[in-house]
C-alpha cells in the first residue's frame, strides 16, 4: 500500500512536535488509544481569549497516525475553541487521502482535539468555582 | 546506497542466478509432460524431474520415491493434514500442533477441527519460543493420530527439537509431521535419523522458484498413506494429481543442491551478519529486546521488539530497506503476531517488532547501512512517542488508564 504525498510530507516532517505544560491551566492535554493497540496519541493545546495560540503533538502509531496528528496541531493553531469543535475526522481523511484501513487515525485524532478541548473547559470550569 | 536493501529473505529468495540458469531450456526446448511415457519430450521431461527429486531426498536423507511436488509448502501442510486424518481417521481422532505453527498448519487443523469434528490440541509454547516437551508428551493421548511441530519458525526463527518430538512419537507410533519451509538449506536435516514421518518443503525459501513445493512422505517403518485433496490423473503415487512443474521442479532441485553445498559457508557468513546487526541495534538503542531463543535459531534471522514505536511507523522511516514487522498495521488480520503474543510478549511490544532476514546475497555494508537506519527511524520515532516520554519521566505505562477504542 503507497502512502499519500501529504501523509509522507506530516510523517517526514512532522509540524509542532513536543509538549507543552501540562499543569498550566490554560493548556489543555488530550490522550487517546491505547499502547496495545499500535497507537497512542497526545495532543495538547495552549488557549488564550478563547483561542488556541499553540498546539503540540507526540504520537505513537503508524505513519497515517503520525500525520493526522500533526495535520491537526497544524489546523488547530489560530482557531477559536468553538472553530476547533468542528474539525471532523472525514476533513482529515479527505485532506491526508487516508485509505479505508486507516480510518481510525483521523477518529483518533478528531478524539484528540475533543479530548484536548475538554481538558481545558474542564480547567477552566475548575478556576470559576 | 541507492538501491533498496533486501532484508526481507524469510519472507521470500530471489532465485539463484545458477538456478535461473538450469531451469530456462525446460521453458522452451524439453518442454513435454513428464506423464508422456510413450515419446522422447516426455522421457527427457521425467528424467528431469526424477534428478531434482533425487536432489531434494539426498537433502533430507529419504529416498526419491519418498517426495512427492506440490504447489509449494502450504499445499504439502494441507495434505500432511487432511490427507493423513482422510487416510486414518479410523485409527485415531486427535491432532497436537502449535499455536505458533504457520497459518496453514492452522487453518487447516482448524478446518478439521470444525468441520469434520477432529479434535486438535493447540500446544502453547515456552517464553523462548519451543515446545515442553513435557507438556507434549502429557497432551499425547491414545487416539493421537499425528503430532505437526514446525522445524523452524518463521516469524522468530526458533528451532524445535525435532529429533525429540519424533522419537516420542515413534514410541506412541504417532505419525510426526513437520513444516520444514524455513528450514531447508540452511540447518541439516534427516528424516532417519529424525523420526519424521511427514516434512514439508518449498521451492522459492530457497532461491528456487515460487509456486513449487515437495512433501516427503515416508515409505518404511511406516509406510504413510495420504487421501488425495487434488484429484484428477494420479500423478505423485496417486497423492497429488496435476501435470508437474517441470521447470520449477528442475529449479527447486538445483536450488536444493546448491544450499547443501554451501550450507556451512553460509552459516557461518549469515550468523555473523546477524550477530552484527544485532549487536549494533542493541547497544546503540536502549528498551531494546531480541524475542525467541537466541541459542536454537536460524542463521541469518533475528526478531527484535523496538520498545515505545510502533512497526509500521518504523518501516516507513526506512523506506527503501524491506523487512517485516509484527504490528497489526502491516498484517492483513490487524491484530499483531500471535506468535510473538505465544512468547508471552504484550500487544505493544508485538506491534514494535521487525523481522530481519539476512540471506546469500546480502552484504555487511548492507547491514551496516540497515544498522545507522535503524537508529536514525528509532529515535526519531522516540521523539515523537509520547509512551518513550513517559517512561524517561518515570511513569509506568502498565499503571496508566488508556482509552481503548
Amino acid at each position: 500500500m503507497a502512502y499519500s504525498d501529504k501523509v509522507l510530507d506530516h510523517y517526514n516532517n512532522p509540524r509542532n512536535v513536543g509538549s507543552l505544560d501540562k499543569d498550566a491551566n490554560n493548556v489543555g492535554t488530550g490522550i487517546v488509544g491505547a499502547p496495545e493497540c499500535g497507537d497512542v496519541m497526545k495532543l495538547q493545546i495552549q488557549v488564550e481569549e478563547d483561542r488556541i495560540v499553540d498546539a503540540k503533538f507526540k504520537t505513537y502509531g503508524c505513519g497515517s497516525a503520525i500525520a493526522s496528528s500533526s495535520l491537526a496541531t497544524e489546523w488547530l493553531k489560530g482557531k477559536t475553541v468553538d472553530e476547533a469543535l468542528e474539525i471532523k475526522n472525514t476533513d482529515i481523511v479527505d485532506e491526508l487521502q487516508l485509505p479505508p484501513v486507516k480510518i481510525h487515525c483521523s477518529v483518533l485524532a478528531e478524539d484528540a482535539i475533543r479530548a484536548a478541548l475538554q481538558d481545558v473547559k474542564d480547567k477552566a470550569d475548575k478556576e470559576e468555582e | 546506497m541507492s538501491k533498496a536493501v533486501y532484508m526481507d529473505y524469510l519472507a521470500t529468495t530471489p532465485v539463484d542466478p545458477r538456478v535461473m540458469e538450469a531451469m530456462v531450456p525446460f521453458f522452451t526446448s524439453v518442454y513435454g509432460n513428464a506423464a508422456s511415457r510413450n515419446h522422447q519430450f516426455g522421457w527427457e521431461a521425467e528424467e528431469a524431474v526424477e534428478n531434482a527429486r533425487k536432489s531434494i531426498a539426498d537433502a533430507i536423507g529419504a529416498k526419491p520415491s519418498e517426495i512427492i511436488f506440490t504447489s509449494g509448502a502450504t499445499e504439502s501442510n494441507n495434505l500432511s493434514l487432511a490427507g493423513l486424518w482422510e487416510m486414518y481417521k479410523e485409527k485415531g481422532n486427535h491432532i497436537v500442533t502449535l499455536v505458533t505453527e504457520h497459518k496453514c498448519v492452522l487453518d487447516t487443523a482448524e478446518y478439521l477441527q470444525r468441520e469434520k469434528g477432529v479434535d486438535v490440541t493447540f500446544l502453547t509454547v515456552k517464553e523462548d519460543g519451543l515446545i515442553d516437551l513435557d507438556e507434549l508428551k502429557s497432551a499425547l493421548r491414545d487416539d493421537t493420530l499425528l503430532v505437526s511441530v514446525m522445524f523452524a519458525n518463521n516469524e522468530i526463527g526458533v528451532l524445535q527439537p525435532i529429533a525429540e518430538i519424533g522419537k516420542l512419537c515413534k514410541e506412541r507410533g504417532i505419525f510426526f509431521h513437520t513444516d520444514a519451509a524455513q528450514a531447508l538449506g540452511k540447518v541439516p536435516i534427516n528424516v532417519e535419523e529424525l523420526g519424521v514421518d511427514l516434512l514439508s518443503m518449498s521451492g522459492h525459501k530457497v532461491y528456487g522458484p515460487k509456486g513449487i513445493g515437495a512433501l516427503y512422505v515416508r515409505k518404511r517403518k511406516p509406510r504413510v498413506k495420504l487421501k488425495p485433496i487434488i484429484h484428477g490423473g494420479g500423478h505423485e503415487r496417486g497423492m497429488r494429481s496435476g501435470t508437474l512443474n517441470v521447470p520449477a521442479i528442475v529449479g527447486f532441485g538445483k536450488a536444493v543442491e546448491i544450499a547443501i553445498d554451501e550450507m556451512e559457508g553460509e552459516t557461518k557468513r549469515a550468523s555473523k551478519l546477524r550477530d552484527r546487526l544485532e549487536q549494533a541495534l542493541l547497544k546503540e538503542l536502549d528498551y531494546t529486546q531480541v524475542n525467541g531463543s537466541v541459542e536454537n535459531r536460524l542463521p541469518g534471522l533475528s526478531n527484535i521488539s523496538f520498545a515505545y514505536v510502533e512497526g509500521e511507523g518504523l518501516m516507513m522511516a526506512i523506506p527503501d530497506i524491506a523487512v517485516s514487522s509484527g504490528s497489526a498495521c502491516t498484517s492483513a488480520s490487524l491484530e499483531p503476531s500471535y506468535v510473538l503474543k505465544a512468547l508471552g510478549l504484550s500487544d505493544e511490544l508485538a506491534h514494535s517488532s521487525i523481522r530481519f532476514g539476512i540471506g546469500r546475497f546480502t552484504t555487511e555494508k548492507e547491514v551496516d547501512y540497515v544498522v545507522q537506519s535503524m537508529i536514525k527511524g528509532v529515535r526519531k520515532l522516540r521523539e515523537l512517542s509520547p509512551l518513550y516520554e513517559m517512561v524517561l519521566d518515570g511513569i509506568d505505562l502498565s499503571t496508566v488508564t488508556w482509552q481503548h477504542h
